[in-house]
């Protein structure tokens, strides 16, 4: 099994750690930074994909019905998704409530 | 044959970088740099170089351009000079954290205030631990060969790191000397293409500077670290196979009729051929006095400093820049360290000369021998003494 990240010896690092593999960033869990989580009354969703398009985490997916759910292993809580949203569906919510 | 050629230090310097057939140059002149780079220039107007010159606004951008083209996997050189080196103290961390193998001579000066535009070493010493290698060159001859030399090392796939070249600024920069040059089939022979180990390239695409988190930052500190302590045995290599192949022969520690020496005097850059006359004279007057001067002071070479203190009693070290505040000269507080620990290590004094191109004569080391000794006899304690100061 590969080492993570976090468990690597000084020497076993790529070249002057840089990042050689594109995307790998998706590897670090930033969700644990929220405090706030966004949550979505889907009845009044009118699946715009503002939310989507805002988001600067891209932690918003397109769910099978056409409405968004939230990628909450990357989500850091900023609550732009709830300022933005044309109908007011999404609100933030403390976390652990 | 090598053919001999007079001509200035600076410009053999560049002749140096045309023959290692660099790809980019990016540079800033400042005096007493400004030859090395009008040449370079001119050598690519001309077409003589196929290389890209890259002119820029500042050193901080000149060295950025180099990390760069560097990091596209070009072989790339530049040259700057006390505040220009200042300008520059940013990226030069950046460079080899993120292992690419830059090779800039420094033209060392004084730092302002006041201005100065005369030799000394505080440039070099303010960037000290940036995490470059960083070599001395006493004459134009070395200043030719540890040139070509570096771009050798540095491309080193165990090293990967920059190099600064130091030659004391006018000193050696601006006079004219001697220099046995090579030719472009033995340099070739040398020096072969530059082959990065990795570089930016959209086909197969790389993010270097990223963020290091609390969780690596460490283990790129450390890796650094042994990576640059690590090439002095690349270093030692190059020279070994530069001496095997042209006959000139260079050490990271060299020595001056030091053989059965009870006091050495300790130089590093261009000032060290007056010393060699100082010790001359003493050994002529029955003195037991030798010489070693540090060629290399990044990686600082402890262990070959150490082999050579056999029955040294005592040790008188000059810098040529103050650290202010500090406890005596940069060289002196890193030759204090390596020493501190060892059974029978030499009486340290640091000596202060030199400073914003004021002259140190050979009746200034003998007066630094003088004092040394005698403050060796009383085991004065002193941070250090400046010499040829008024007082």
């Amino acid at each position: 099994m590969t080492k993570k990240f976090n468990e690597k010896a000084w020497h076993e690092y790529d070249l002057g750690f840089m990042v050689s593999r594109p995307g790998c960033s998706a590897e670090y869990r930033t969700g644990d930074w929220r405090s706030q989580q966004p949550q979505t009354n889907k009845d009044k969703c009118i699946k715009c994909g503002v939310c989507y398009l805002v988001c600067p985490e891209g932690a918003i997916v397109l769910a099978a019905d056409g409405t968004y759910d939230f990628d909450l292993e990357h989500c850091k809580g900023c609550g732009i998704c709830a300022t933005e949203c044309w109908t007011g569906c999404i609100s933030m919510v403390e976390e652990g409530e | 044959m090598a053919k001999r050629v007079g001509i200035e230090v600076s410009l053999a310097i560049s002749e140096a970088v045309k023959l290692a057939k660099v790809d980019a140059v990016a540079a800033y002149p400042i005096t007493p740099q400004t030859h090395i780079v009008e040449h370079l220039s001119e050598l690519v107007a001309e077409g003589e170089l196929d290389a890209a010159f890259i002119p820029v606004e500042s050193e901080h951008s000149a060295m950025s351009v180099c990390a760069g083209t560097s990091a596209a996997g070009a072989r790339t050189y530049t040259a700057t000079s006390s505040q220009g080196l200042a300008l520059m103290n940013e990226i030069l961390f950046i460079i080899p954290a993120l292992r690419l193998p830059v090779v800039m001579t420094i033209a060392n000066r004084a730092l302002s205030g006041p201005i100065s535009i005369w030799n000394d070493h505080s440039d070099i010493m303010s960037v000290r631990d940036t995490g470059w290698i960083a070599i001395f060159a006493e004459n134009g001859q070395e200043a030719f060969d540890l040139t070509l030399q570096s771009f050798k090392i540095a491309e080193d796939h165990r090293v990967l790191l920059p190099i600064s070249v130091n030659i004391d600024g006018f000193t050696l920069s601006h006079v004219i000397e001697p220099h046995e040059f090579l030719d472009q089939s033995e340099v070739d022979k040398f020096l072969p293409e530059y082959k990065p180990a990795v570089q930016l390239n959209p086909d197969d695409p790389v993010s270097m500077g990223t963020v290091g988190v609390p969780e690596i930052y460490a283990e790129a500190k450390k890796c650094q670290d042994e990576v640059l302590k690590g090439s002095i045995e690349v270093i030692k290599e190059v020279f070994a196979e530069f001496a095997e192949m042209f006959g000139r022969e260079y050490k990271v520690v060299e020595t001056y009729r030091a053989e059965g020496a009870e006091t050495l005097l300790m130089t590093m850059g261009s000032v060290s051929e007056t010393a060699m006359e100082a010790i001359d004279r003493m050994q002529e007057a029955g003195r037991k006095v030798g010489l070693i001067r540090l060629r290399l002071w990044r990686p600082f070479p402890a262990d070959d400093l150490r082999a050579e203190m056999g029955s040294v009693k005592t040790l008188a070290v000059l810098d040529r820049a103050v650290s202010f505040g500090g406890a005596g000269g940069p060289v002196a507080g890193e030759v204090r360290s390596a020493l501190y620990n060892v059974e029978d290590s030499p009486y340290i004094a640091s000596f202060i000369a030199g400073l914003g191109g004021r002259d140190i004569t050979v009746d200034d080391f003998i007066e630094m021998v003088d004092q040394a000794e005698a403050m060796a006899k009383a085991n004065e304690i002193h941070e250090y003494k400046m010499i040829g100061v008024r007082e």
